[in-house]
Formats: C-alpha cells, structure tokens, sequence
C-alpha cells in the first residue's frame, strides 16, 4: 500500500500530472454522461485509434525537443504508405516485410533530407518542411500516378495486425507502437546521444561548446521522424486496408503536434519526455471517440475538439507554475 | 499524358504556356474532377477518352490536389485563357464557381457540370449530365438496406461532410422515403453522422454507432470513403452478421467486402458512361448536329438515346447499379 501511494505521489510531482489528471476528469465526466463509454469496448476504440498518432509523436517529439519541428510528416506518411502499397500490389510475390522496410526506408530518407536541407542552409525547420510537406505530396501524386492502392491489394496478414491479437486481447499494432514509444524512452533517457538532444534543444549555441556534434545529432533526429512516419503509413494501410494519394496522411501534422504538445513538450525545445506525449496522444485520442459516443453533433465537435486541446494546454501550464501539491496534499500526508 | 500529373501551379503554368494552340476544327474538351488521385473520377476520365478517340475531339484532364471549394478556380481561368471550347467540370462546390464559370461562357466556352450539378445556379452552367436521378437515389438505397434486414429495426446514416450538397440531398430523401412509406414503417433512423469523408474521422464515427446502439441492424453510407471505413469496421468487430451495411461504393473499393460476405449488396452508376456521354454531348452541340435545350435528343453508342431533360439535366442511366458477388468482377474501378 505504501508503495502504491509512494508512486502516486511520485506521478503528482512529475510535470505529467497536469496531462494525467486531465486525462482522468475528461474519462469521469464522458462516463457520467454518457455511462456507455466507461466500458472495454471504448478502451478497444481508443486503443485502435492512438497507434497511427502514438508513432509519428515519437518521432515529432524528439524534432521538437532538439527545437525544431517536422510539418512533413504527412507527405511522409502518406509516400512511404503508398509506395508500400505499391510493392504491395505490383509484386505480390514478395514478403511482406519488403514494403515495411521500403516504407520505413523511405522516410527515413525523406526525414533524413528534411535534416540535410534545415542543417546545410541554416533554415528554419518549420519553413524547410512547410516547403517539403508540398514537396512530398507531390511527388507522391507522380509515383503513384495518382492512383490509390486499392483494399484488395493490400496483404490479408498485414489487415489483420489491426484485428487479431498475441496477448489479453491487444491487437498488434497497438503492441507495436508502444513498443516504439519504450524504445524512445530507452533512447532519449538513457543514452548519450538522446541526452544530448535535449541538451540541443536547451541551449542550440551552447551545445557544441560542450563537445556536442549539432549537425549529426540534428540529422538524426530528422531521420529517425521520418522512418517512425514512413512505419505509421505501413499502421495506416493495415488500418483502413488501403492507400489513397489525396486522403492518406492529409493534415496529419497538425494532430500529431497538437498531442506532443499537450503532453507537455515545449516548442521551446529542451523539455519534454516520452510519458507525456503517450498520455497526451491517449488524450486525443479519447477525445475523438468520446465525441461521437456523446452524439455531439458534428457541427460542434470540431468546436469542442479544438477547445479541449486549448483547455488541456491552459491546465497543464498553470499546474506547472503552481504545482499539484494542493491536489495532492491528501495523498501524501 | 499529361493527364492527372497535373498539379496546381505546374498545371497552371503549363497550360498558360500553350495557350491558343489549338486545331481549329476539332472540338477540344477539358475535364476538370474534384480532385487527382480518386479512382471514380479516372473511370470518367477514361469515358472521355473513348469517346474522343472515336469524335477525334481533344480531350485533356486536370485537377487540383484537393476537393476545396475554391481549388479549381485557377484551372478554369487557365482553361478558359487557352481558349477551350468545351469544360467539363465536376464541381466542388455550389456557388463558388459562378464567376469563373460565367467569364469562361462569355468567351464562347460550353460548361458542362458533370457527376454532381451547381445546384441552385443552374444559370452558371450550359448543361448537366448526372449519374442518374438523384430524386430517387436516397429511396433506391433505403429499400436495399430494407431488404437486407426485413425491413425491421434501428439503421443509421454516415455521410461525408454536413454540407456535402449531394449526399445531403439523397439523405433527405431517405428520410423523406422512412416518413411517408409504410414498408418502412418499422425501420428507424437513430442517427446520421459524418465522417468527413476522412477513414480515420469515419470509422471512429462507425465504431462510435456501434458503440452507442448496440440495437443497430443496418447502416447507409452513401459515400465511398465512409462505407469502406464501415466496412472494415464490421469486418474488425465480426458483426458483420448481425449488423447490415450498403451505401455507395465503387467496386474496386469494396471487392473484399463483398467476396468475404462483410457487404452483400452495394449501389452506384457507371463514371465511364458519364463521361462517354458528356464527350458526345459537347461534340454533337459544338458541331451544331443538336441544339443545346430540353427536349432534343441523342444516339450515344452503349447508351443508346437519351433525351435532355428539364433544366438541361441529362441521365445516364434510369436506375442506380447494384453491385454483388454475381456482378461485381465485371467492373474495374
């Protein structure tokens, strides 16, 4: 039992707080409303919804956390889903993996001249990959002739990583992406190059004098973004069974961006950590199924949506500034 | 071919630079959809070009990257500067091409609307050539969901956007169809929602119908995006048995659902036919062979005669298709 209120307490002291608590009034209130939504087949809902933005926000996470940010990712996504789709359909003697690797291959390619175009001609990251998020899509639009990939061409096993499961019920690409976020955690707490990243981020001109390798770490940083994209399209073609130029991917930054945010990662660079953004992507996530369940009209749900992130954002900063202790002053007495 | 590699500026510089270099006897055409990279609008396309392949007219395809009211603007100016004699466009919306369109007439342009109408400004356009009639759409795609669940319990609507002026029409109808006819007497519309025509926004809106009315025996979607994010959601879930589902799809887009028994029975029309016809159309008038008004009639090779109606709307076909696992390996697209 004291461990169990000693972890408690540690979670209230840590800066997630805010975003937990959050998290946990908006799931009360939803199931007071509406008692439906408290319920397993919500969980599954949510689960099969978080995945696609879980992996991307990884990747955006870190681009944000060395201060700069990825409004690609989209175009990414939607290239390397199509391009897969492709392999898919046009070689279906293949293996599987080929097009997942091809995929994640190809962001990473894509992030990695992101990198390369940000650090060569010391350009703003968001003006760099405003001009790549066009960039991208439109050499989509030429690859792929702009044709979807239609649902019969993609492979049955890859579909059913959506449905079927290994463990408690979990389907797999739930398991995968959360397998990428403890990855990320392991990579940005306790490695050096994932130390340095927010030390980047911090202080851009002190890094180097520190013995820091800007460039390379930058670049990495970049790459890594776009191969977490390039497997969030491999996510998106076993989710939804096929790939179309136009749709997959379209506006995509902006909900990925919006979930690391209101997981506590600054646009400042420097701080953020991984718990945060996973419990602001189930934020969103929650959200989005919770609406619909509600029926609230869609006229309103965009309003609502749009005020939920805003109000998320507004409790997290004001916890920060004020801490939980009077919240949390029951617990630990 | 040019054709759908077109992308906005690069369309537009492109076809600014060869303005005026037409032929002057063969009829030129231009065929604008809503946007690139949507397989219904390539069957249309494909239409014209048999069509003009056998009128020796000139036909050529360009499109914007996304279906915003106003994204195809810059390509009727550009068309209308390269002095085409007939456009045919699928509009994105209503209203907001009226100017471009009525600049484009005053030049001796002939602009057609083609798969969806400028409804309420007819006046903006030379003639309209639909699918079918669209009065009798919603009611054909209530008493096919009837049919499939004995004309008996709770059935709900996803559509694509709130104002989607085309699916808002037909869903009225439906209504309309539940109100008035007594076989419907026992089927009851609990919902209508959108989806946005986005997979990700119209399977959590599928999955939330689900979720909140577990009494749920049909659901019409009468869009291609939401009723294969219905699909792959019954598909997921299992309950494709005890959950019916029709709307308006296209073949290549549900083929798995339909040969995996997910989807029985589905509707639409033939996009080739529409374009077929069109290019027929805008050649028999250009040459002067028909007049331009309600009442004059027609030889279309496959379609035999039709007749422009009222309004100078013009059907391609009487009743809407059905598709099933009996007829649905006859179609690609």
């Amino acid at each position: 039992m004291n461990a169990l209120s000693q972890s408690f307490g540690l979670l209230f002291r840590r800066r997630e707080a805010g975003i937990f608590v959050m998290l946990v009034l908006f799931c009360i209130v939803v199931g007071i409303i509406q008692p439906r939504f408290a319920s397993l087949e919500t969980a599954r809902i949510v689960a099969l919804a978080i995945p696609l933005i879980l992996v991307s926000a990884m990747g955006q996470m870190m681009v944000i956390v060395a201060r700069h940010v990825d409004l690609s990712i989209g175009s990414i996504l939607g290239f390397s889903a199509i391009v897969a789709g492709m392999i898919f359909r046009d070689h279906a003697e293949l293996p599987i993996f080929v097009g997942v690797l091809a995929a994640i291959g190809l962001g990473a390619g894509l992030g990695l001249l992101n990198g390369l175009i940000v650090t060569i001609f010391k350009l703003p990251s968001i003006i760099v990959t405003l001009g790549t998020l066009s960039l991208y899509r439109g050499l989509l639009f030429l690859a792929s002739d702009s044709r979807q990939v239609d649902p019969q061409y993609i492979p049955k096993p890859l579909i059913q990583m959506s449905q079927t499961s290994p463990i408690g019920g979990i389907p797999w690409i739930v398991i995968i992406a959360f397998a990428v976020a403890l990855l990320t955690y392991f990579f940005l707490d306790h490695t050096r190059i994932g130390r340095q990243i927010y030390a980047i981020g911090s202080n851009p001109t002190a890094a180097p004098l520190r013995g820091i390798r800007v460039v390379p770490v930058t670049l990495l940083v970049f790459t890594i973004s776009g191969a977490l994209a390039g497997l969030a399209g491999i996510i998106y073609a076993s989710r939804f069974g096929y790939v179309n130029p136009g749709i997959t991917g379209v506006g995509f930054e902006f909900t990925v961006i919006a979930a690391v945010v209101i997981g506590g990662v600054s646009i400042n660079g420097g701080v953020g950590t991984v718990l945060g953004t996973v419990l602001g992507v189930i934020l969103l996530g929650a959200v989005n199924v919770a609406l619909p369940i509600l029926g609230v009209s869609a006229f309103w749900q965009d309003a609502i949506y749009g005020a939920v992130i805003l109000v998320a954002l507004l409790i997290d900063r004001s916890v920060r500034r004020r801490g939980l202790k009077s919240l949390v002053a029951g617990n630990r007495a | 071919m040019l054709k759908k590699s077109l992308m906005l500026g690069l369309a537009l510089s492109l076809t600014l630079s060869t303005a005026a270099a037409f032929a002057a006897d063969k009829v030129s055409i231009v065929y604008i959809p809503k946007n690139t990279g949507n397989p219904y609008f390539d069957s249309l396309v494909k239409g014209f070009q048999d069509a003009c392949a056998k009128l020796a007219c000139d036909f050529t395809t360009a499109a914007p990257a996304t279906a915003e009211a106003t994204s195809q603007i810059p390509f009727i100016t550009a068309q209308t500067q390269r002095g085409v004699n007939v456009i045919a466009i699928s509009p994105n919306s209503p209203d907001a091409l009226n100017q471009v369109l009525d600049r484009a007439r005053q030049k001796g342009t002939l602009v057609f609307a083609v798969n969806g109408d400028l409804v309420g400004n007819f006046d903006h356009r030379d003639a309209a050539i639909l699918p079918v009639d669209f009065t009798k759409t919603g009611p054909g795609q209530v008493e096919l969901l009837g049919s499939m669940i004995n004309y008996e319990g709770d059935i709900a609507i996803l559509s694509a956007t709130t104002d989607a002026p085309d699916q808002n029409t037909w869903i009225a109808a439906m209504n309309d169809a539940l109100k008035t006819n007594p076989k419907y007497a026992k089927m009851k519309l609990v919902a209508t929602v959108y989806g946005d025509d986005d997979p990700q926004k119209s399977t959590t809106e599928a999955e939330a119908l689900l979720s909140k009315y577990p009494n749920l025996k049909g659901i019409i979607s009468p869009t291609t995006v939401g009723v294969a994010a219905a699909a792959q959601v019954l598909q997921s879930a299992g309950k494709a048995a005890t959950i019916k589902l029709t709307g308006l799809g296209t073949p290549n887009q549900m083929r798995p659902f339909v040969k995996d028994g997910t989807v029985s029975a589905f509707q639409l029309w033939s996009p080739y036919n529409e374009g077929l016809l069109a290019a027929y159309y805008a050649v028999a008038v250009k040459n002067g062979t028909i007049k331009n008004e309600p009442g004059a009639t027609l030889d279309v090779p496959g379609l035999g005669k039709v007749t422009v109606g009222p309004d100078h709307i013009i059907n391609t076909q009487a009743e809407l298709t059905t598709f099933d696992k009996n007829n649905i390996d006859k179609f690609n697209f």
